[in-house]
């Protein structure tokens, strides 16, 4: 089957204008005709559930959660881009979607990062009319600040909770169409298969988490804004809850899954701690832009540090390596996170790590105390030499723009960042791989949409950060209330959609086989047991750095590890109940199939590019070598089994962007 | 550590519910009390018992899902943190904890731990959010200004989670913390004005349907809330209500 991105003709500025003129519409008496299922209500998923319900289409929500409030957007810290070029740093729609392509070191389809950056513009207005309080400054005007891989300000931010702030608004939205009768909400429910009728996706079999009840929904199309894979990994800043499971379902039913190796890992996480860790915690990218990041010098400190027997405070500034400062001087702290991520590991693994088990970095705020100390001292008329005076200055400065990441820190290290450096090291964090969809935000299958961080479409193999939460809301917002009236416009006739048929009643079959097969395994093992064994391959072998060894071993021992699973797991409890056990079996058990494939793709691109660093292909300074034969998306039709998949390619053209080694130095 | 865990077990909705004790050891101060939980349900699982259930979901403060009164109070004894940043280090060896669901009228048990926070939501549904078409045509970002501390207290109002610790805490089991948090923050935006008055009516009136008690004014709700909501947030509904009726 060839894959058709269905990019329209002409040129780059003009291809979303040209292409919304000529598709099809819907007309308002007949979107109550129709019936639209939504599954996941984050940014994605939230902001498509409203529009949808505002253009007046019949919406069904469903979120695993108790409320569409808690879904893991709440959770971004540090902000959203927009290219609003309200700081006259010379950023523009071009500029935008020129760093987004190169961030995702041309593995991203130029169309769709240029509507991106093309609509970003509209999010920040559109949140802004909803409520959204965003950052200030004195003239009352909007304020932004800069993130990595970029050298404009053209990030929009509410505190650290940017995520939650974007998610409340959406939530909003939502609410207002609830209320209105517009939206009907399905909380606690999980999709656990999709429903193709005459190769449409008619709609999906959810289980009440509460009841345990098996529901048939029906509609005329399905959106799923499910969000990302990383917890394959087990450790990982995802919440607990998220899972591949929509996605994967919708794959096994014939979506093609794109890039699956494509794993952004945060430079800037929380160490971990020790084996009873259940997830690792975020601190925001922002921090980068007043911290800095350092290591010592001599591997004598290095080791004394580990030992508690030198307090990073004892090391002098000549004796401190400012690592990325000093091979990145262009980007310096701000270098992309698979280049900041990929430098500390580069450090611990040469002996240089400063917590106990050898695997953090510091990242410190003491010059940028003194820094703002001062600059507040002289707006003020104090005295600028006055250390202390100077030092609380600056302390309250840092407060008023990180304090609540500072004060999360604190809570979980147990030590004040105000006064010692924070220690950090990167994390499992965001999935660039997903569904495969075409411009329109369709997958293969016909009427399945994906949006948000569930589908591959814009961050190529890196995602520059606070471009997630862009990517959903554009999604939800602005992109797909469009597209998806192309395709329903064919379905004005169509009527309700039955699910009394052969196709549902197989689909219901199908998952309680898979529920009651789990509840009477009565093996020996818990859920978590497999669960965290598979991260641990998947940490080990097909983590930050690859080769086609490991890859090769991971990809044996995941098949292995699943055969087990299924012979030896143990659920707790009854099946018609709430029962969280039986939940986490469902996700686990589609993980242990998509581990694989993940695997045998990162085996199969022979290069290195973004999230995915292959250790055979690597420049001699230790950057990332990229193969133009493997400029293309890859996209996997499951056949059964996931060591059987069958590769499609899909070739990236850059027509509007010239394809060069990315360099910030 | 070692510690002795009394913990409530509720099979369902419709089954009386009562407090059983277990035995823990070997627990770290570096572990999140969520995490601790999970020690013991691992520990359960192996026996073949069925594990206790509580929310959880991000583990990082922010999603509001995880609850728990323990020891009486919602989110246990430190300040300012939610259940999954509070730690172990907050305890001593020999500790004994209880642990309970959140109580309230309104937020009846689902099982163990858990309880139906759905009311929130409601009162959300009836009138909190702008009524703003979800097109993309508004008008520019910046064409209102907003005063900086205008922005900041609404942000401060913004932040709360829902995660009911203040229901929780309360005599009275009153919502008001909640619902001022979500009246204040619109109040105090000019996006939000136009509908203010109609806002305030319909939200207290669904939080009154709903079961929520009244404020007495004792303030635990802000003491116990994570994120730090203050009271004023509910002068400034009062002040909202009050001019809204005369209006009205």
């Amino acid at each position: 089957m060839a894959l058709d991105s269905k990019i329209p003709a002409g040129p780059l500025e003009d291809k979303w204008t040209n292409h919304k003129n000529k598709i099809n519409l819907v007309n308002p008496a007949n979107k109550r005709l129709i019936d639209v299922i939504v599954v996941g209500t984050g940014l994605a998923g939230g902001s498509a559930a409203a529009t949808l319900a505002e253009l007046g289409y019949n919406v069904k929500a469903f979120c695993f959660q108790d409320s569409p409030r808690r879904a893991h957007s709440i959770a971004a810290q540090g902000g959203i881009n927009a290219a609003k070029n309200y700081q006259g740093d010379g950023d523009s729609v071009y500029r935008l979607f020129y760093d987004t392509v190169k961030g995702g070191d041309y593995r991203s389809r130029e169309a769709n990062v240029y509507r991106l950056a093309e609509v970003s513009a509209n999010i920040i207005d559109q949140c802004v009319a909803q409520g959204v309080p965003f950052a200030r400054d004195y003239g009352g005007l909007l304020d932004n600040r800069s993130f990595g891989g970029v050298l404009v300000s053209r990030t929009f931010y509410a505190k650290g909770q940017t995520g939650q702030q974007l998610l409340l608004g959406c939530y909003s939205a939502m609410n207002r169409q609830i209320a209105r009768g517009k939206i009907t909400m399905y909380n606690r429910h999980e999709m656990l298969d999709v429903v193709i009728v005459d190769g449409k996706a008619r709609g999906i079999i959810a289980r009440d988490l509460v009841t345990g009840k098996i529901e048939r929904h029906s509609a005329h199309a399905v959106v799923l804004g499910t969000g990302g894979y990383g917890n394959v990994f087990y450790l990982s800043t995802n919440a607990m809850g998220s899972n591949v499971t929509a996605a994967w379902k919708a794959h096994k039913r014939g979506a093609f899954f794109a890039n699956p190796c494509y794993t952004q890992i945060h430079p800037t996480c929380i160490p971990v701690s020790g084996d009873h860790q259940s997830k690792l915690t975020l601190m925001s990218e922002s921090l980068r832009n007043d911290g800095r990041i350092w290591v010592p010098k001599n591997m004598d400190d290095a080791e004394a540090v580990r030992k508690g027997k030198l307090k990073p405070t004892d090391i002098p500034e000549e004796n401190r390596d400012y690592y990325l400062e000093r091979r990145y001087p262009a980007f310096g702290n701000l270098v992309p996170r698979d280049v900041a991520s990929r430098a500390a590991k580069e450090r611990c693994d040469a002996g240089y790590g400063v917590n106990a088990t050898g695997e953090a970095v510091f990242l410190d705020f003491a010059a940028a105390i003194q820094r703002y100390g001062k600059e507040q001292a002289h707006i003020k008329g104090l005295d600028e030499n006055d250390r202390s005076l100077v030092t609380k200055l600056g302390k309250d400065v840092i407060k008023a723009k990180y304090g609540n990441l500072f004060q999360m820190y604190e809570k979980i290290v147990d030590q004040n960042p105000y006064e010692t450096p924070m220690m950090i090291y990167p994390a499992v964090h965001y999935t660039m791989g997903g569904l495969w969809v075409d411009y329109n935000l369709m997958t293969n299958v016909k009427g399945l949409y994906c949006i948000g961080e569930a589908n591959f479409s814009d961050h190529g193999a890196n995602r520059l950060g606070a471009s997630a939460l862009m990517q959903g809301l554009a999604d939800g917002y602005f992109v797909l209330p469009y597209t998806i009236g192309d395709y329903l416009s064919n379905d004005i006739r169509t009527g309700k959609i039955p699910t009394d048929n052969p196709e549902f009643d197989a689909a219901e079959k199908q998952v309680t086989d898979l529920l009651e097969k789990l509840i009477n395994n009565k093996g020996k093992n818990s859920v978590d047991h497999y669960h965290k064994k598979l991260g641990k391959i998947m940490w080990d072998k097909v983590g930050m750095a690859r080769n086609a060894e490991g890859l090769k071993e991971a990809i044996k021992e995941i098949k292995a590890l699943r055969e087990e699973f299924w012979n030896d797991v143990y659920i707790p409890g009854g099946e018609n109940e709430y029962n969280e056990e039986l939940a986490k079996a469902t996700r686990v058990a589609d993980f242990l199939e998509l581990g694989e494939l993940f695997a045998k793709d990162a085996l199969h691109r022979e290069e290195s590019c973004g999230g995915h660093f292959r250790e055979e292909y690597q420049t001699p300074e230790g950057e990332a070598l990229r193969r133009p034969e493997f400029q293309y998306v890859a996209a996997w039709e499951y056949t059964g089994d996931p060591s059987e998949e069958i590769l499609h390619k899909e070739d990236l053209e850059y027509k509007n962007i010239e394809v060069k080694e990315r360099s910030y130095k | 550590m070692k510690l002795l865990l009394k913990i409530w077990r509720q099979p369902n909705a419709a089954t009386k519910g009562k407090l059983i004790g277990y035995t823990l050891s070997d627990v770290s101060p570096d572990m999140s009390f969520l995490e601790m939980l999970d020690v013991l349900n691992q520990q359960l699982i192996d026996k073949n018992e069925e594990p206790v259930v509580f929310d959880h979901d991000c583990r990082e403060g922010i999603c509001g899902a995880c609850s728990l009164q323990i020891n009486g109070r919602p989110h246990g004894p430190d300040f300012g943190v939610t259940t999954c940043q509070l730690h172990m280090r907050k305890f001593k060896d020999g500790d004994t904890i209880v642990i309970e669901p959140f109580r309230a009228k309104a937020f009846p048990v689902i099982k163990d731990l858990i309880v139906d926070r759905s009311a929130f939501d409601r009162i959300q549904q009836a009138g909190g959010y702008i009524s703003v078409n979800t097109s993309g045509n508004t008008q520019d970002a910046n064409a209102i200004p907003v005063n900086k501390h205008d922005a900041d207290d609404a942000f401060d109002a913004a932040t709360c989670i829902g995660c009911g610790a203040c229901v929780a805490a309360c005599k009275n089991a009153s919502a008001m913390l909640f619902t001022s948090a979500k009246v204040s923050q619109f109040a105090l935006l000019p996006q939000g004005k136009i509908e203010a008055t109609r806002r305030v009516l319909n939200m207290v009136q669904q939080m009154d349907d709903e079961g929520f008690g009244n404020c007495t004014n004792t303030g635990a709700c802000e003491v116990e809330c994570p994120k730090g909501i203050s009271l004023e947030n509910i002068a400034r509904m009062n002040r909202e209500y009050l001019s809204a009726s005369v209006e009205g």
